[in-house]
């Protein structure tokens, strides 16, 4: 089971961490309206884009055989596979054939997911990440704190650190050298590497042309240097038209980085063909599904596969801003691994993920695709709970207590008996900061503030019939 | 004009005053206004921690309260929420629960845009010469879309100094059970906010919902920072009867 208050409560407890995010973010969220402004038909285009997911979502299987077949007439090869032990077995397998010992990797949350770099090293196989911010985070043997900028929490001091003792770099703060670093060491193992892997951020149903978004070039080398590419695409980033496009690669550059454009589109139809002059000798596109049917399955809860992986919603979310990404504890964070976790995985597996949330609504409003995420967690928490009533041999305090208020709330008779008990109670009860009795709702609350003055009679016992209008 | 007050459970037990301010206003504006002491809760709090049989059944008990009322006018915006955009679907499609629920909610007015945007009015003749910001609740701004009418308001006081905080749309971290359940973090998001109302210079910080002022009051006051909350009505109503 994945639990998120142990993880936040050392995130609040890290002040270096609170000043390397907060700085971060504010700058990305800054560029992120700054970007949005400038498009004047900005809802429409979420409206639209969230119209296409919805479509295609509801008729997924048809344009993923498009996709399939368009891949396969331009010379790729097509692997579905339902889970991310399948898919590894398919990669390792391949890249034992081959006698491959190294893998260059572009970003993929993907990957991520399916604990790729794990099963490559299980199988003698040398993944290198090569997205500079993933680069940072392998040396750091960490996870990606965020889904676009994995190495957001570092400062540049602890990265210099970080090189200085893993790759030998002379110290210095200078980002330019370190980034010199990075660049010098990964070139070596693009020329190097025979497979490269790569995630996919839209696959075209009509063209079979899979989509790319980068900004530092490295996707681009680690799907055209090596022999073998390989294409790691979860089936919900398939989507039907070209021109489509246009669309959302606007919503995505914009949400994300607050780019125009970012400095590398890359659009991949299949392998080299013989009057080309690079490119692989061979192209699989990897069609991953490890739970995303099972969303597939409530027509509500569906749209959350339409998201696009932009990360604005961790961005303007109070909570990730002060959490961060690895208290969630699993691949995604923020308000779209709120979600998305407990889907994927289970409610069981995951079941404070629909609850670390003000429910303030912030990632709806920004989310470029309009993914309803608090409605969404809404009916998550029904689920948890759901799940708790069926399989509990006895009743939690917290049901106890909302039954017990659900009963005094469904009559006025009985919440003015419970009032005046309360209102009674309370000189016993209450000292200056906090309850004489443990309870922990009550205690989750003066461990940070005050309680209310509580008034000596309620609105009902001063509300004079006298005062209605006449 | 006749309207049905629901003062919201926690304005009737721990903020009375909050209440009565609404009753003065409305008064004043001409409007007439009922109590049905029936009243008790909408069902939010259970329905918000996925509790949703728990909050159908105090959604059930308010259907029959105010199934015969007129217009029904609530000093929240998160209770207005809950029985604007929630309470419906916590019935069955095309059952008539489904469609009282929805015929409710239609007639359900947040008291700032019951005031600017219902009865037409920017002001209530209210004096309040203090420096004042406003913090936009989230199911108030998001669910509802309600964030000129408060600022109409605050703007119609007679001598207030009105400043507007950085970062007004952004939570305050209450979140209802969160505010237990994640206390830390939401004492933290609450921090953000304490700093941005300092910086506006206000003495007072205006909100629609009690709910977000009771926690936001809560951490002013742990931080011992001198700085009063208060709930839109209770400035609206600052004049003499």
């Amino acid at each position: 089971m994945i639990r998120i208050r142990s993880g936040a409560a050392s995130a609040l407890d890290n002040p270096q961490l609170q000043k390397n995010m907060s700085a971060v973010i504010r700058t990305a969220l800054h560029s992120r309206d700054n970007s949005v402004a400038e498009v004047a038909n900005w809802e429409t285009l979420r409206q639209y884009a969230h119209d296409v997911k919805e479509h295609t979502l509801a008729r997924l299987d048809s344009y993923l055989e498009q996709l399939e077949e368009r891949v396969v007439e331009q010379g790729g090869k097509v692997v579905w596979v339902e889970n991310g032990e399948e898919a590894l077995s398919f990669i390792t397998r391949l890249a034992h054939e081959k006698n491959m010992t190294k893998v260059v990797k572009s970003k993929t949350m993907l990957g991520e997911e399916i604990h790729l770099n794990k099963g490559l090293e299980a199988a003698h196989i040398e993944p290198v990440e090569t997205d500079l911010g993933e680069y940072i985070i392998q040396l750091a043997k960490e996870t990606p704190f965020h889904i676009i900028a994995p190495a957001l929490h570092k400062s540049r001091q602890e990265v210099s650190d970080l090189f200085t003792e893993k790759v030998n770099m002379p110290p210095t703060d200078d980002v330019q050298q370190i980034t010199a670093t990075a660049r010098r060491i990964l070139r070596a193992h693009f020329l190097t590497a025979r497979l490269g892997i790569t995630g996919v951020n839209f696959g075209v149903a009509e063209t079979g042309t899979l989509v790319v978004v980068e900004n530092e070039g490295n996707a681009r080398l680690s799907a055209s240097v090596p022999e073998v590419h390989i294409a790691l695409m979860g089936i919900e980033k398939v989507i039907p038209r070209a021109a489509d496009l246009s669309v959302f690669l606007k919503l995505l550059t914009r949400s994300a980085t607050g780019q125009k454009i970012t400095s590398y589109v890359n659009f991949i139809n299949g392998p080299r063909r013989p009057e080309e002059l690079d490119g692989p000798a061979e192209f699989y596109l990897v069609l991953i599904d490890n739970g995303r049917s099972k969303i597939l399955a409530d027509s509500f809860l569906r749209q959350t596969l339409a998201c696009i992986r932009c990360g604005a919603c961790l961005n303007v979310c109070p909570v990730y801003q002060r959490i961060g990404g690895h208290a969630y504890g699993s691949t995604y964070p923020g308000p779209i691994g709120a979600i998305l976790t407990p889907q994927l995985l289970s409610e069981e597996e995951a079941p404070e993920h629909p609850y670390a949330s003000s429910l303030c609504g912030a990632c709806y409003e920004t989310c470029p695709v309009k993914i309803e995420i608090p409605h969404i967690l809404l009916k998550l928490r029904e689920r948890v709970q759901r799940k708790k009533n069926d399989k509990a041999s006895h009743i939690p305090l917290e049901k106890w207590s909302m039954q017990i208020w659900g009963w005094g709330m469904s009559s006025s008779r009985r919440f003015a008996w419970f009032a005046r008990l309360m209102r009674a109670a309370q000189g016993w009860f209450l000292k200056e900061k906090g309850s004489r009795i443990e309870l922990p709702v009550l205690n989750g609350w003066t461990r940070h503030r005050d309680l209310p003055t509580i008034p000596k009679k309620s609105f009902r016992e001063v509300f004079k019939p006298e005062e209605k209008g006449n | 004009m006749k309207v049905s007050l629901f003062v919201t459970c926690l304005v009737d037990q721990l903020f009375p005053q909050v209440g009565l301010s609404a009753v003065k206003i409305l008064k004043r504006l001409g409007v007439e206004v009922d109590f049905d002491p029936a009243q008790t809760c909408c069902g939010q709090p259970a329905f918000n921690s996925g509790y949703v049989d728990e909050a159908a059944s105090v959604a059930r008990s308010f259907l029959q309260t105010y199934k015969d009322a007129g217009p029904i006018v609530v000093p929240s915006g998160s209770c207005s929420t809950m029985i604007k955009v929630f309470l419906p679907g916590l019935f069955e499609l095309g059952s008539a629960e489904r469609q009282l629920a929805e015929e409710i909610g239609e007639r359900t007015y947040e008291l700032s845009y019951f005031l600017v945007s219902v009865l037409g009015k920017d002001t209530t003749g209210a004096r309040f010469p203090e420096v004042v910001t406003y913090h936009d609740s989230c199911h108030l701004l998001r669910e509802l879309g309600i964030k000129s009418e408060p600022r109409q308001l605050i703007g119609g006081v007679e001598g207030i100094d009105f400043r507007e905080m950085d970062n007004p749309n952004r939570c305050c971290g209450f979140g209802g059970t969160f505010s237990v359940k994640f206390s830390a973090v939401s004492a933290a998001i609450g921090e953000d906010k304490i700093d941005w109302i300092r910086q506006s210079g206000a003495k007072y910080v205006i909100s629609n919902d009690v709910s977000c002022l009771m926690h936001i009051d809560g951490l002013l006051k742990r931080a011992q920072v001198p700085i009063e909350t208060m709930h839109l009505a209770e400035l609206l109503a600052q004049f003499d009867d």
